[in-house]
């Protein structure tokens, strides 16, 4: 068993920046992570990182949009976290060489970008997320920080009491990729999740293959909630045939969308009369789809937006990147012709339950990047705010887990006396699907040491071997687990199941969303549930053996869809992303709360708590939201 | 050595017979037409696929692809694979490649993430150059057999995958991170440059890692202990960032001008000719070779 201070789990920038912080406080950290840092997705990030960093901004203001763009469903002591602190953690990108976008006088550039009162999104070109991700990563290389890349975790060490505010993470289970060896990580201080976004649990995403949800599924099994997972962001300017993202800086820097008549919709048909193109994502997204609904989309799917008038040089200085993704992946030049775009899926404002600090309920275990819900994000996520959530959050909880912390947290976690129990909306059951009876316990994976449901195989031991029995025993679990994978002889390929599930979420829980298709999707999600029962792993090499990683991170796909789904089924109102047919209006009296979702060892549960809209030294109050 | 792959497998029926854990059947849902009627169209695909076989029509290309596997009995000995992929309009090397894995062999292995040449995963010897899976139109190879391999020049781990280890020590070997004698005083200050530096640097700091760069250099292969272009591109990225400073600049050149570094590039350009993100390789090198000139003269 290897042996740290503190366990990274993920190496996108949420990792990076936590890893960074949590060395600088003198803890001895790992990074584990399933993919080599720089090939995280954070480095996709084309447009930029929200900072109030000039006369004539401030950081107050930057707080009041967040909240405004969470359509009051984020939580003060989270947004005024990221806001306050995202100008110190930009100018420390700055000051580790990253190479953003200059003015004339040297400084770096900011531009407008959606949802914003300030043109603050600071950025490098259209590939800010690229320069961000390599920057940090050569700060760990300078550090010497340890990094396991090409190590999948699977499992997280977590004991076995009852109640999960009561349990304790004691580090995780993680497979060597590359010599198909099991082996525990045991972290005396803390683990961190950092496992990024769960896009693949649709087919039109902008999300990397490997952003399976992996960090929000493996929390939830072991026991902590997982909060607002309904609220998915669709981009609205994809490329139709790959999901490639187009970048609000498109629109940031003036760019048009036109509909098949040629008319600029978000004017003229009067969708956001003020802000037009640069109106929220959610309001963009809905705009385009009630275009082709209507007869105006072109070709029935899409709509075009238009750079062509902002002049090559302009294009070619600030938004180089997107001519090169417009001809590689759809064959447009985007100097020549308007590119077509429609909404794809993009980011989980949801997650993994966490206070301000980026702590979850069960001690030790923190989360934080896109897999994390704070929530700075709410129901709906301003462009350019991810990023600073990377650096901010991601420096907060390190330091926390190194021990450098002594502030108490205002956000609570865990069930508590505001919190509401929450009525079942699922027509068919939820969670662990029956199995065979000879078979439970290889796939059952509770996540936890042992789910106190199956004292059979050794509830007990747990408690008595002490902490590093806690990762002994969860090693054994997964050792089980992936042996039954391998050795099973006949069965189904894990492939046949996520893309029956990726193609129910795209149909049924999409941008628009109605009760029927809610149900029908978690129908579906059952049945899927089901036949992941008969998967096998057909490769039977040791050797990078990619057929069973991407076996495992379907079962975490099927948990963070249903999840999702549930979620949406719950929540009778329309409120950011979330637009619910047969509930079109917001309802502030009834829904200013987190849907909560809890595994309880197996039996999901739903449940409620308040948005915190009380602030520092002001209170959110909720306005309408009008673009 | 070439074999056919087996038909697809009708997993489906399998399915079927295998003991459901629900006791009683219910009426299908309309997720389970759909994937009835999905079934039926892959079915339909794939005799499509199997009639267009003996003659190659216009919508399917047949994808050749290196396997070998240390351990796996029938793949210890490298061979060449063969699938017939149904053409789709605007379909990558990568999405035929995903396609042969899910429809025909789940143990076909090969690194992939982003989907849009960002991440760097997916760097292939594909027919005949170093090339992006993702990044690859398969209508624009202009030809209906693709033959994939790994890179040349690196250690193969199983089938597509190879070895990046050597790869990475050479990029961590030129202290590949920003560092200035004077940081900012200030938690707000930055450090200023002007445009036309960052202009100057641009190029060089879009590099993916891909190794593509280094796997088309006959030097390296030849000879381990060489920095190769991708390395060299990383030291050029600092070197010529103003914010370093001239004390810094100094001991990166000498870095780059040791034994293995600079001079012994050869300017045969194949490195700038592969590389994904049209980084000027050669040419970066050959602006430090001018540079490190430069800075001996001074020394004199
Ligand atoms: C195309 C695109 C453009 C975007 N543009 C912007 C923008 O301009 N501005 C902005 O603010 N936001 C933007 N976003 C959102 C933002 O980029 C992401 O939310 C953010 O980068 C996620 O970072 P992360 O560190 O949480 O995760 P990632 O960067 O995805 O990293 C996840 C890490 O976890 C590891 N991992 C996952 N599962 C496991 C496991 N089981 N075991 C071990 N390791 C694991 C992976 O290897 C990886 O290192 C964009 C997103 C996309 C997709
Ligand atoms: S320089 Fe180009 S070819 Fe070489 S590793 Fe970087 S991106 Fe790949
Ligand atoms: S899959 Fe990321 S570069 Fe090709």
């Amino acid at each position: 068993m290897r042996e740290y201070d503190v366990i990274v789990v993920g190496a996108g920038g949420a990792g990076l920046r936590a890893a960074i912080a949590a060395q600088e406080a003198g803890a001895d950290v790992a990074m584990v992570t399933k993919l080599h840092p720089v090939r995280s997705h954070t480095g996709a990030a084309e447009g930029g990182i929200n900072a109030a960093l000039r006369e004539g901004d401030d950081w107050h203001d930057h707080a009041y949009d967040t909240m405004k763009g969470s359509d009051y469903l984020g939580d003060a002591p989270a947004v005024e976290a990221l806001t306050r602190e995202s100008p110190k953690e930009t100018i420390q990108l700055e000051n580790w060489g990253m190479a953003f976008s200059r003015d004339e006088d040297g400084q770096v550039s900011q531009r407008p970008f959606g949802g914003l009162s300030f043109p603050r999104t600071t950025y490098a070109g259209a590939e800010t997320g690229h320069h961000m991700l390599h920057t940090m990563y050569e700060q760990v290389v300078k550090r010497g920080i340890e990094v396991y890349d090409e190590w999948y975790v699977t499992r997280l060490a977590v004991s076995d009491e009852d109640e999960p505010e009561e349990r304790d993470c004691h580090g995780v289970v993680a497979y060597d990729i590359k010599r198909g060896e099991i082996e525990g990580f045991r972290a005396r201080d803390g683990v961190i999740l950092a496992t990024g976004g769960l896009g693949q649990v649709y087919d039109h995403t902008t999300n990397a293959i490997a952003n399976t949800g992996d960090g929000v599924a493996m929390a939830y099994r072991a026991g902590v909630p997982i909060e607002d997972m309904e609220m998915i962001q669709f981009h609205p300017t994809t490329l139709p045939s790959t999901g490639v993202l187009i970048s609000e800086g498109v629109r940031g820097e003036g760019g048009i969308l036109y509909n098949s008549e040629g008319e600029r919709f978000m004017f003229e048909h009067g969708y956001a009369n003020n802000d037009g193109e640069l109106a929220s994502r959610d309001v963009v997204s809905r705009a385009e789809l009630n275009e082709v609904n209507n007869g105006r989309g072109i070709e029935d799917e899409y709509v075009h937006l238009d750079m062509r008038h902002l002049g090559e040089d302009r294009i070619l200085d600030r938004l180089e990147n997107i001519l090169h993704l417009a001809e590689d992946f759809e064959g447009v030049d985007g100097l020549e012709e308007p590119m077509p775009v429609k909404p794809g899926q993009h980011y989980a404002m949801g997650g993994i339950e966490t206070d301000e600090w980026g702590a979850t309920c069960v001690g030790g275990l923190y989360a934080v990047g896109e897999c994390a819900c704070a929530s700075v994000h709410g129901a709906n996520r301003l462009g350019g705010n991810a990023l600073p959530e990377l650096a901010v959050f991601g420096a907060r909880a390190g330091r926390h887990a190194a021990g450098d912390v002594d502030e108490e947290a205002e956000i609570t976690t865990g069930w508590d006396e505001d919190s509401e129990e929450g009525e079942n909306v699922s027509p068919v059951p939820l969670g662990e699907a029956g199995l065979p009876s000879a078979e439970k316990g290889a796939l059952a994976d509770g996540g936890r040491s042992s789910p106190p449901t199956d004292a059979a195989d050794g509830g007990a031991a747990a408690e008595s071997a002490g902490d590093a029995g806690v990762v002994e025993e969860a090693v054994q679990a997964e050792r089980t687990r992936v042996h039954y994978l391998l050795e099973k002889e006949e069965g189904i390929n894990h492939a046949e199941v996520r893309s029956e599930l990726q193609e129910t979420m795209t149909e049924n829980v999409n941008v628009f969303r109605e009760e029927d298709a809610l149900k029908a999707a978690l129908e579906d999600i059952r049945e899927a549930r089901q036949d992941y029962q008969h998967v096998t792993v057909e490769d039977p090499s040791r050797t990078y053996n990619t057929d069973l990683i991407h076996t495992i991170e379907t079962r975490n796909l099927l948990d963070v869809a249903e999840a999702i789904t549930v979620g949406a089924l719950a929540r009778d109102e329309f409120r950011g992303a979330h637009w619910r047919k047969e509930h079109q209006e917001r309802k502030d009296d009834e829904w200013l709360k987190h849907t909560m979702l809890s595994w309880n060892d197996g039996s999901p549960g739903l449940w409620y708590k308040p948005a915190v809209l009380e602030g520092e030294d002001k209170s959110y109050e909720p306005k309408e939201r009008s673009y | 050595m070439s074999t056919q792959t087996e038909p697809p497998e009708q997993t489906d029926d399998e399915t079927e017979s295998t003991p459901e854990a629900e006791p009683e059947p219910e009426p299908r849902s309309p997720g389970q037409r759909r994937r009835d009627e999905k079934a039926a169209r892959a079915a339909e695909r794939d005799r499509e696929a199997a009639e267009a076989e003996p003659d190659l029509g216009d919508d399917a290309i047949t994808l050749k692809v290196f396997r070998y596997d240390p351990e796996v009995e029938g793949k210890t000995e490298p061979r060449f694979d063969t699938f017939q992929i149904p053409f789709t309009k605007g379909m990558t090397v990568l999405d035929a490649l995903i396609e042969a894995r899910d429809t025909y062999d789940s143990s076909l292995t090969f690194r992939h993430s982003c989907r849009q040449a960002v991440c760097g995963s997916d760097a292939l010897f594909i027919n005949g150059r170093q090339r992006l899976g993702c990044q690859t139109q398969v209508a624009d190879l202009d030809s209906d057999v693709v033959r994939v391999e790994p890179l040349p020049h690196q250690d193969v781990v199983k089938d597509l995958v190879v070895d990046m280890e050597h790869f990475y020590d050479q990029m961590e070997a030129v202290e590949p991170y920003f560092q200035t004698d004077e940081t900012p005083d200030g938690e707000l200050e930055e450090q200023f440059q002007t445009p036309e530096n960052r202009e100057e640097i641009k190029m060089s700091t879009r590099c993916i890692w891909c190794g593509a760069c280094m796997s088309s250099c006959n030097i390296a292969a030849d000879d381990n202990a060489y920095l190769g272009p991708a390395a060299i591109n990383k030291a050029y990225r600092f070197a010529m960032d103003e914010r370093e400073g001239e004390n810094m600049k100094e001991h990166r050149m000498e870095l780059i001008e040791q034994e293995n570094g600079v001079w012994r590039c050869q300017t045969q350009f194949s490195c700038t000719n592969v590389c994904p993100k049209d980084i000027p390789l050669t040419e970066h090198i050959q602006e430090l070779k001018r540079e490190a000139v430069k800075s001996n003269l001074k020394f004199w």
